[in-house]
């Protein structure tokens, strides 16, 4: 049993990754909470199936046409709207969560509820790692998973956009006068954002069904793991998921399913208790903000 | 010929300024206006309405106390996306002091507003030191976690909740105790965030570093400000429990957390009186619109952008501005 | 000069990531003094100031006021010890008035425990404050709300709440930038009345001519260390000061 639970603690792990390095990352980049990122996650699972079911292409290419419209999304979000209200907290997080709070809702009130709003699966096969099952599924989601770190980090440390990228994150004023464009590379971090929150729910739903309140629970998940790992920290995110993943998988199996949520909410509790910013945070405490 | 657009204060409020307003009715009466409207209304409207819309104008009041609620935070420099947090947790307050120690809902509901603003206090006091975005998260996050703890460990009720609670003794005493309320509370906190104790809650949203600088302990005043918000919207909820009898996981659902938000943009921030115009606006549409189910709050999202975007001052700045001044084409003098 | 120093700073340092921005300053402040700490640009002279006042922490070495240690405290304690300062970019709450601007520092705890735990009119202490630095009463320049009010008014209203709060030392971030000859000679005669009051005030300038006017004591740095700490005439002949202001010759 131990080693089923590990396995699958690992599995919850890289799922909780996937679902937060989007949201991490625009945050990380532009300072932009983008709180309509459940929605776009969701809207991403339904735009693959409706083109899959609706439009008959193979899976495949509706993933990835899915994925490069829900980034588009992202982007043409920015544009128009929260370009607009750039650098005034209050109303960029409303802004956001207005939007995503009207595309959850507008797909609730179509009616997208249901079992046959499921997206299929790669490969319809189970492995055996020890004398665990683990379907395949899972497996492709951890591959995608590392897969998709290590590309990342390639990516912030090699390209000149991705070292465009950590020279806004670390100071912005300074990356502005190297004539880096603020708002091109927000709206980039945006679309960057959703276009990660496309690809989890990719690999991701296909364990399950498409549902609204799943929208709710990625920002949930999204939120939670930041906290506690530290807003804006890749690091953070990684390490997060790794201990509320297996908090969580080891409170299932020893002690009961309905505790998984406690156990993210106590995380949550004591990381505000011992150390705020998360544990890779590097918010500076107000009075180092000169 | 170049025109511009010149906007002058409207005669008669000239004529009211200071001491002014004593020559004759007409000044008076203006000044009087905005302050007396709002206070007969909330008088009167209990008798006018049938008891459907009656009950329309209970929620009406809770509304715009977390309305209230959040704008004290929101004029601090704290945004709360959790309402549902401070209401939930008075809610469960008075349940719990109802069901389980027997006290009377003249009692539950004071104190559940004080422990619920005490509590939520404590719930939010470490990330008052860090950006404002995690404050704005983890109020989020908190009320919607607190509902999933409820169905899944099924303490006070689960997924019931506690049922069969006290009520208050009569109909009218509960509509016209939540009329006072926001009435005591509108014209409070207007006259709190104006005060001296108020310029120091803006000057922290404004610029916290040049209150730090002024030797103010910014974090206490943080606490103060969360408190007050947080009793607020305990009161509310704690009142809701005796109106319902009934208390369950849905008090901290996220249409708690939206709609006062959605009040205050539309209604604009900054006044509070903007805020209970909000409510007045919304909720009474949302009960006109039910008929579209769940569209209803894909219209709230589009709200909020639109005026989040749009009309960031809000309807009411809107009125008052056009109550005091007129604008005109002026021809631009070289 | 009395025998304790009013402020001691020992080997105060402050390294962010990579870069040592102060490298352990040491120097003593006596009561009555007017200290002018200068240097060229990034030479560490407001980092010092945010260090001594609490924005930043040290990452070693210590601030001894009165004899306390000062050196991890929280801004708002050390303001309420006695020790206030002005910042370089003034950021006034600019859609209020000049005069209601004071309001916040007037409501400070310092302010009420001097005042013997009244609080009395915050508005008539503030029009009177504002009058002494100079605005002009009969203009009611104090009314005037803060975003119409030019530089000069700025660096005084700055100046005003930093009076406010009646401390024993005071420290002025660049006080005289972005000010015209008349506005600066307008100001150090306030500066001098300070002074006479029993004030001990440190200030940071780049306007080097009308700081060694009044200043007794003057401290260079450079590179985040201290390379001169005397008169103003002995520093401006000293090797080091000119080379770090010109360069030298290689």
């Amino acid at each position: 049993m131990l080693l089923g639970t590990i396995i699958y603690a690992v599995i919850n792990s890289v799922i909780l990754i996937l679902m937060s390095i989007g949201f991490n990352l625009t945050f990380g980049i532009s300072g932009i909470s983008n709180f309509a990122y459940g929605a776009l996650y969701i809207l991403a699972a339904f735009v693959t199936w409706m083109l899959i079911q609706l439009v008959g292409l193979p899976y495949l290419a509706s993933a990835l046409i899915s994925i490069l419209f829900t980034a588009f999304i992202g982007a043409l979000m920015y544009r128009f709207i929260l370009m607009r209200v750039r650098g005034q907290v209050l109303s960029e997080v409303i802004a956001t969560f207005g939007i995503g709070l009207a595309i959850l809702e507008f797909f609730r009130y179509l009616g997208f509820v249901g079992v046959e709003y499921a997206l299929p699966v790669f490969i319809d096969e189970s492995f055996m790692i020890g004398d665990v099952y683990v379907d395949a599924q899972r497996i492709l989601i951890v591959a995608a998973g590392i897969v998709l770190v290590i590309l990342l980090w390639l990516f912030v440390h090699y390209t000149s956009t991705g070292l465009a990228f950590r020279g806004i994150a670390q100071d912005e004023r300074t990356a502005l006068t190297f004539g880096m464009d603020s708002d091109r590379i927000a709206t980039l971090s945006v679309s960057l954002g959703a276009g990660l929150a496309a690809i989890a729910a990719t690999v991701i739903i296909p364990l399950g069904t498409i549902s609204v309140s799943q929208g709710y629970d990625v920002l949930i998940n999204a939120l939670a793991v930041s906290i506690i790992g530290g807003l804006g920290s890749t690091g953070g995110v990684i390490v997060a998921s790794l201990v509320v993943g297996f908090a969580q998988r080891f409170t299932d199996t020893y002690i009961g399913s309905h505790w998984t949520m406690i156990v993210s909410l106590v995380a949550i509790l004591l990381v505000l208790v011992i150390k705020p910013s998360g544990l890779y945070g590097k918010q500076k405490e107000l009075e180092e903000r000169i | 010929m170049n025109k511009r657009k010149e906007r002058i204060d409207r005669g008669i409020k000239v004529r009211s300024e200071d001491i002014f307003a004593l020559s004759s009715w007409r000044e008076m009466l203006y000044l009087a206006a905005p302050r007396l409207i709002p206070v007969a209304a909330f008088i009167v409207l209990p008798l006018l309405l049938g008891p459907y819309w009656q009950r329309v104008l209970l929620s009406v009041a809770v509304f715009a106390l977390l309305a209230i609620s959040w704008d004290i935070l929101a004029q601090t420099g704290m945004v709360s996306l959790g309402q549902a947090l401070f209401f939930g947790m008075g809610a469960y307050c008075s349940a719990i002091l109802n069901h389980y120690f027997g006290l009377s809902p003249f009692l539950t509901i004071p104190v559940a507003a004080v422990l619920g603003g005490v509590i939520c206090t404590l719930l939010l006091m470490p990330v008052l030191r860090l950006r404002g975005v995690y404050f704005t998260m983890v109020t989020l996050i908190i009320p919607l976690m607190l509902e999933r703890v409820i169905e899944a460990t099924k303490i006070f009720g689960g997924t019931e909740g506690i049922s069969g609670l006290a009520v208050l003794p009569s109909k009218w005493l509960e509509l016209y105790i939540l009329m006072a309320a926001l009435t005591a509370a509108l014209f409070g906190f207007r006259r709190m965030m104006t005060s001296d104790y108020g310029l120091v809650l803006t000057g922290i949203k404004d610029n916290d570093r040049s209150v730090m600088n002024a030797g103010i302990n910014i974090y206490w005043f943080k606490i103060q400000a969360l408190f007050i918000a947080g009793s607020v919207g305990a009161f509310a909820g704690a009142m809701m429990t005796h109106v319902y009898r009934f208390v369950g996981m849905p008090v901290f659902a996220l249409d708690y957390s939206i709609l006062p938000i959605a009040a205050v943009m539309v209604g604009g921030p900054g006044s509070f009186a903007g805020a209970v115009l909000g409510a007045f606006i919304l909720v009474p549409l949302s009960e006109a619109l039910r008929a579209l189910g769940g569209l209803r709050i894909v219209f709230y999202g589009v709200f909020l952008v639109i005026f989040v975007v749009g009309l960031p001052e809000g309807i009411f700045h809107f009125i008052s501005r056009k109550y005091s001044q007129f604008e005109r084409w002026a021809e631009v003098d070289k | 000069m009395s025998e304790t120093p009013l402020l001691e700073v020992r080997e105060l340092s402050k390294s962010f990531g990579g870069v040592q921005a102060v490298n352990r300053i040491s120097f003593d402040l006596h009561k009555g003094d007017l200290l002018g700490i200068i240097g060229p640009n990034g030479s560490g002279k407001t980092t010092t100031v945010n260090l001594i006042s609490g924005f930043v922490k040290a990452s070693s070495g210590k601030v001894l006021f009165k004899g306390r240690d000062i050196t991890s405290m929280a801004p708002y304690k050390i303001v309420r010890l006695g020790i206030a300062r002005t910042f370089q970019m003034v950021k006034p709450f600019y859609q209020l008035p000049a005069y209601k601007n004071m309001i916040i520092p007037l409501y400070s705890p310092r302010v009420k425990a001097l005042a013997g735990g009244k609080y009395g009119d915050r508005n008539a202490v503030a029009l009177d404050l504002l009058e002494e630095v100079g605005f002009e009463r009969d203009n009611q320049v104090a009314y005037k709300v803060a975003s119409v009010l030019p530089q000069g008014y700025l660096k005084r209203l700055e100046l005003a709440k930093a009076i406010s709060l009646q401390p024993d030392i005071m420290i002025l971030d660049e006080l005289f930038s972005g000010l015209s000859l008349a506005e600066v000679a307008s100001i150090v005669p306030i500066i001098e009345k300070l002074l006479s009051e029993g004030k001990t005030i440190i200030m940071i300038e780049h306007r080097l001519k009308e700081l060694f006017r009044i200043a007794n004591r003057v401290i260079v740095l450079n590179f985040g260390e201290k390379i001169a700490d005397g008169a103003a005439k002995d520093v401006m002949e000293s090797e080091a000061v000119k080379e770090a202001y010109l360069g030298s010759e290689e």
